[in-house]
């Protein structure tokens, strides 16, 4: 691989990094698990004038509920760390199904939630499960921190909200009211492959009853779609074969797909209606907590 | 005490490769390995526009930057007559474009520079200014009466039309077309695919202008061929080039043309008086190196009420690409196309095939298949579903019927080969067992019940591998035998050296077993050694599955000229006349006086030490073979697939594969042999192409596009095998390196229309991805691949 000339900085505090950052002007990237910059920086796509490497920032690899049930993932954290994580496979459904479907093991082990999330690649898996879950980013500047919802962070395919200067140091998923349910499906075409049409359901669950629900499409827009205006035609109601329907069709027309090579807008919008559908009937069988 | 055959790691041994004591341990020794003193390293500068003139380059940035020490240009090559260079097919290519490019990924600028990064640096230095021309990417664009002309460069070249050619018997096929009850037709496309070695392509020239010596490291199948090249295009003699192949990262069939980067990396050596190694990207393979495929087809079958094949006639349009580079020693225009139908006791046939020129890479190399033979097969295999649907017969039943019998061997096909060997039936039985084909139906119900839909695809198929015979196969005029050396030390240890060169294939390996069945030298002492043509002896190389038929027959024929010899030299010492000596593995003994013996090692050390008076020293001899034949193996392979019709994706439940190579030398190898095989076959079925969009863009550019299929999705293969001894080999081996890459695929794609042919679905075109596959199911339509795609999300 024969990147274009970069200096590389390894800070080993957040504070460090910021600097860092601040300094380089914009001329500066994070490097946290490498598997979408690295990549680029070998086609040069991508030709920084300098890489912040963060790993070597203690404290940023954590999987923490808090005792609401809030849940934070850290920006250090590895796809295979969510996986593999007991407590995710109990209490954040949607998170567990996603987890084993992105990219391929290998590129588990080093790709990072977050940094997924900030490259917000439109067929990136974890930014529509944050949309769908209904979380935030935590962003820290010279200034300090600050919270940024994720509707209002993935601004367009790789584009997100941070300035050049801020950090995204932490994932926050709110806690439910009821119980966590949903999942997440995946068309792709092998392991290791982005997504041909993906779609991340978050269900909050009182009884049989629907009181939260989220929606967030991959690979069929421009940029990760928020669905989750698809959530009116389930609060309050229960999942049955209308309610599924209904919310299937409302989800589909969110999404902007075009006909390519992994195939036509109505496959791919079949796909999606087809997968909403399947992650609720799974969760309509299930009974309740 | 007898030698126990298996032991000593000969024929039948699945004896563990040698060769992956250093690729497992990562100790291989591969292009980008070798480092030479002053090296400088080279990066090609590649279009990235389908169809372009080129109004001018500007190199003067690039030859500003420190560390670069040459770039050069199409137009410094021509001043060389190096712009273009010949191909395989007996066209030209350019080496560097000189007016125009013709496909997204042509070589355009090289640099030549103290390190590959900044060689990289300055390539985006160079300003190119392109005249936009339309791109054509398939066959009808390139035969519409105003298509623009691609090679404008070739004087008397008309449109776009590279050949017209044809064989069989028209007047004989058309009357079997008239007499007919039933005519049965399909019309489908082999998609483009590409070989896609984990090494790249790759080398390094190292030009001494004191001893006017070239040394060529490259990453060739073929290194003689390489040496042969070079002389005729770089002007050198012969003695003064030295081609070494290394350790291959895996060749497929890309690893056998030769390459713009050589010819340029060598031209830059020259100049600059240092070694230039210049080793491809990804991309860069993936895009400019040889392709495989790319044929359009309309076979039709004159059958009868009762499933006889009457006549076949096969209309094949190819797509070249912007040159003529097919990789292929036969006279014929569509490499072994004419193939097809071999395994079936057909009547008359006849092939009109026709090529075409469009803006995409050339290349159309055998991916691990004889020149076309992949094609060919795949064609046949879904013809004859087709013609038992038309005719509403069991798709085994009608194979049956049509195939050649054992007893009518050796049986000259419609087209004109000649098969020798075969149990057609007994492979076909073994699978259909295997995959409980009685109880299909009973289970196809039994999904439907689920909302499942569950197909059964056969493809059954003979193929002719290992060219050639010196009659009709020659490259450049070389006629296609192979070689081996082998020189037998004091010790009895040997080395063994052949014209072939391994690729992963297991050579040092395998050879080292036929040498231990032909003298009884246990395989651990014998060194095989390959790719040096200063040591090595002239061999056409590896590719089309031809290493064991020709130089495999190769070795076993000079182990038979040292037994000769050593047998003279068992007699000496045991003081009998030689006709009195008998042989058994490893040893000569007298005639009934069995333990009165010397072993092959005695013999070795006399040659050396105590030779008979008047006998020459030395127990080594050299070996070149001429096959009388191809080799013919065949194989049933049987697909049992299911789809989940909500979204057209389809998994495998059961493969079976039945091979007969012949006689196995390692059943282990052959046994990985054919699991890559049909791994491949998966590939290209499910998921793999390389395909073009509107503006000749790529797509199969890299490995996110390009799709090469993971042990996580790969289906189990269950596998089987059938002895029938190729009559002509001198220890009954056909080849086998191909055969499940070459039949699998039908097996796939029968299985999957298998599922669809109650909605009225006759085929779907490779790759069946979801969407195809979920497209035909709710049209009932065929789904039809050529490009251009509309590509980007
Ligand atoms: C073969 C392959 C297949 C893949 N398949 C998939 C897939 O199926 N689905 C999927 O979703 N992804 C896939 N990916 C991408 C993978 O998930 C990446 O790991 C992820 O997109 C980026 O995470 P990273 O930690 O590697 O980030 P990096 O590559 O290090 O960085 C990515 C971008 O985010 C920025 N960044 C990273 N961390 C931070 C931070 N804390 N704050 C601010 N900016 C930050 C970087 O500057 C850079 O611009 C695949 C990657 C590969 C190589």
């Amino acid at each position: 691989m024969y990147p274009s000339r970069f200096a590389y900085e390894s800070p080993k505090t957040l504070k460090d990094a910021i600097g860092l950052l601040d300094a380089a002007g914009g001329d500066a990237k994070i490097l946290a698990g490498g598997q979408s910059l690295v990549p680029m920086l070998k086609l040069r796509f991508a030709f920084p004038d300098q890489l912040v490497d963060i790993n070597n920032i203690p404290d940023l690899d954590y999987i923490t509920f808090d005792a609401d049930g809030t849940l934070r993932i850290g920006a250090l954290v590895r796809h295979e760390h969510l996986e593999k994580s007991a407590e995710i496979a109990k209490r954040q459904p949607t998170i567990a199904a996603a987890a084993p479907l992105v990219a391929d093991p290998i590129v588990r082990t080093r790709g990072t939630f977050v940094g997924s999330v900030c490259h917000a690649d439109p067929q990136g898996d974890w930014a529509a499960t944050m949309i769908a879950l209904g979380g935030y980013i935590v962003a820290q500047g010279p200034k300090g921190k600050r919270k940024i919802d994720m509707k209002d962070f993935v601004l367009g395919p790789y584009a997100n909200a941070l300035a050049f200067n801020e950090i995204a140091v932490e994932a926050v998923i709110p806690a439910p009211k009821g119980v966590a349910r949903g999942g997440y499906l995946k068309l792709e075409r092998r392991v290791g492959d982005f997504a041909t049409a993906s779609v991340a359901v978050a269900l909050d669950m009182q009884g049989e009853t629907v009181v939260g629900a989220g929606f967030a499409l991959a690979g069929v827009g421009g940029k990760t779609i928020d669905a989750n205006d698809a959530a009116s035609a389930l609060i309050g109601k229960k999942l049955t074969e209308e309610t599924i329907a209904e919310c299937a069709a409302l989800v589909a027309a969110k999404a902007e797909p075009r006909t390519d090579h992994r195939g036509s807008s109505e496959y791919k919008r079949h796909i999606v209606a087809t997968f909403v559908k399947r992650i609720l009937t799974a969760n309509s069988t299930q009974k309740a907590a | 005490m007898k030698l126990d055959e298996v032991k000593i790691g000969g024929m039948g041994a699945s004896r563990k490769r040698v060769e992956d004591n250093r690729f497992i341990r990562g100790k291989g020794n591969y292009v980008d390995d070798i480092v030479l003193p002053g090296m400088l390293h080279m990066e090609i500068l590649r279009s990235p526009v389908a169809h372009a003139r080129i109004k001018s380059i500007d190199t003067s940035a690039a030859w500003d930057m420190p560390g670069v020490r040459l770039v050069l240009t199409g137009e410094m090559m021509a001043a060389r007559n190096l712009a273009w260079m010949p191909t395989l097919s007996y066209d030209t290519a350019a080496v560097l474009a000189t007016d125009k490019v013709r496909f997204q990924g042509q070589e355009v600028c090289a640099v030549i520079a103290d390190d590959p990064y900044i060689a990289k640096d300055a390539c985006g230095k160079i300003v190119v200014d392109y005249e936009i021309l339309p791109p054509i990417v398939n066959p009808v664009q390139a035969a519409a009466a105003d298509a623009i002309q691609i090679r404008d460069d070739k004087a008397g070249q008309v449109g776009n039309k590279i050949f017209d050619w044809e064989i069989g018997d028209k007047a004989r096929t058309d009357k079997a077309f008239e007499d007919a009850d039933l005519v049965s037709k399909i019309e489908l496309h082999y998609p483009r695919t590409h070989p896609s070695p984990m090494e790249t392509c790759g080398s390094i020239a190292d030009y001494d202008r004191a001893t006017g010596k070239l040394t060529f490291y490259v990453t060739s199948q073929a290194p003689h061929i390489v040496r042969a090249a070079v002389a005729m295009v770089a002007e050198l003699p012969e003695q003064n080039i030295r081609v070494i192949s290394p350790d291959i990262g895996g060749g497929f069939g890309n690893k056998v043309p030769i390459y713009s980067g050589y010819v340029i990396a060598i031209l830059a050596s020259i100049l600059t008086e240092k070694p230039v190694k210049w080793i491809e990207d990804k991309t860069g393979n993936l895009v400019s190196t040889g392709f495989g495929r790319d044929v359009y087809l309309k076979g039709e079958m004159a059958l009868r009420k009762d499933g006889k094949i009457l006549g076949v006639r096969m209309n094949t349009i190819s797509d070249h690409g912007a040159f003529f580079a097919d990789a292929q020693p036969s006279k014929f225009k569509i490499g072994l196309m004419h193939s097809a139908f071999a395994a079936y006791d057909i009547p008359t046939a006849h092939m009109f095939a026709t090529g075409y020129y469009t803006n995409k890479a050339p290349g159309g190399v055998a991916y691990r298949c004889s020149f076309r033979v992949t094609e060919a097969m795949f064609f046949q295999e879904r013809m004859v579903q087709a013609a038992a649907d038309d005719l509403g017969m069991d798709q085994a039943e009608f194979r049956r019927v049509n195939f050649v019998k054992d007893e009518q061997h050796p049986h000259r096909t419609a087209f004109g080969f000649l098969t020798d060997s075969g149990q057609y039936e007994k492979c076909l039985d073994i699978g259909l067992e295997a995959i409980n084909y009685k109880n299909f139906e009973a289970e196809r119900a039994e999904a439907a019940k689920r909302g499942r839909l569950l197909g059964i695809g056969i493809s059954t198929m003979t193929e002719p591998l290992g060219a050639g015979n010196s009659r009709e196969y020659d490259i450049l005029g070389i006629k296609m035998f192979d070689s081996a050396e082998l020189r037998i030390h004091m010790s009895g240890k040997a080395i063994l050296r052949t014209g072939s060169r391994g690729q992963g294939t297991g050579h040092e390996t395998t050879w080292a077993q036929i040498v231990a069945h032909e003298l009884g030298i246990p395989a651990d002492d014998i060194l095989v050694e390959e790719g040096d043509t200063d040591t090595a002896p002239f061999g056409m190389g590896t590719y089309a599955s031809r290493s064991t038929p020709v130089a495999g027959a190769a070795i076993a024929m000079v182990a038979r000229k040292i037994r000769a010899k050593a047998r003279k030299i068992a007699a000496h010492l045991l003081e009998v006349s030689e006709e009195d000596i008998e042989w058994e593995l490893g040893r000569f003994y007298v005639r009934g006086n069995e333990s009165r013996g010397v072993t092959i090692q005695d013999c070795a050390m006399a040659a050396y030490s105590n030779m008979p008076d008047g006998m020459e020293p030395g127990l080594e001899n050299t070996a070149y073979y001429d096959p009388p034949n191809l080799t013919w193996p065949f194989a049933c392979y049987i697909a049992k697939v299911e789809i989940d019709p909500e979204t057209g994706v389809w998994d495998v439940l059961q493969f079976v594969a039945v091979d007969d190579c012949g006689v196995r030398i390692n059943p282990m190898i052959v046994e990985g042999q054919i699991m890559g095989g049909l791994t491949e076959a998966y590939a290209m079925a499910n998921m793999q192409y390389q395909t073009y969009d509107e503006e000749g863009n790529i797509i199969g550019g890299n490995y996110m596009d390009f799709l090469l299929p993971t042990a996580w999705e790969t289906p189990g293969f269950e596998l089987y095998e059938v002895v029938t001894p190729c009559p002509h080999h001198p220890i009954g081996a056909k080849g086998v390196g191909e055969c499940a890459t070459v039949g699998g695929p039908a097996a796939f794609v029968n299985a999957v229309v298998n599922a669809l042919k109650h909605k009225g679905v006759r085929n779907i075109d490779m790759p069946m991805m979801p969407n195809r596959v979920y497209e035909a199911l709710t049209t009932g339509k065929d789904i039809y691949g050529m490009p251009p795609v509309r590509s980007g999300n």
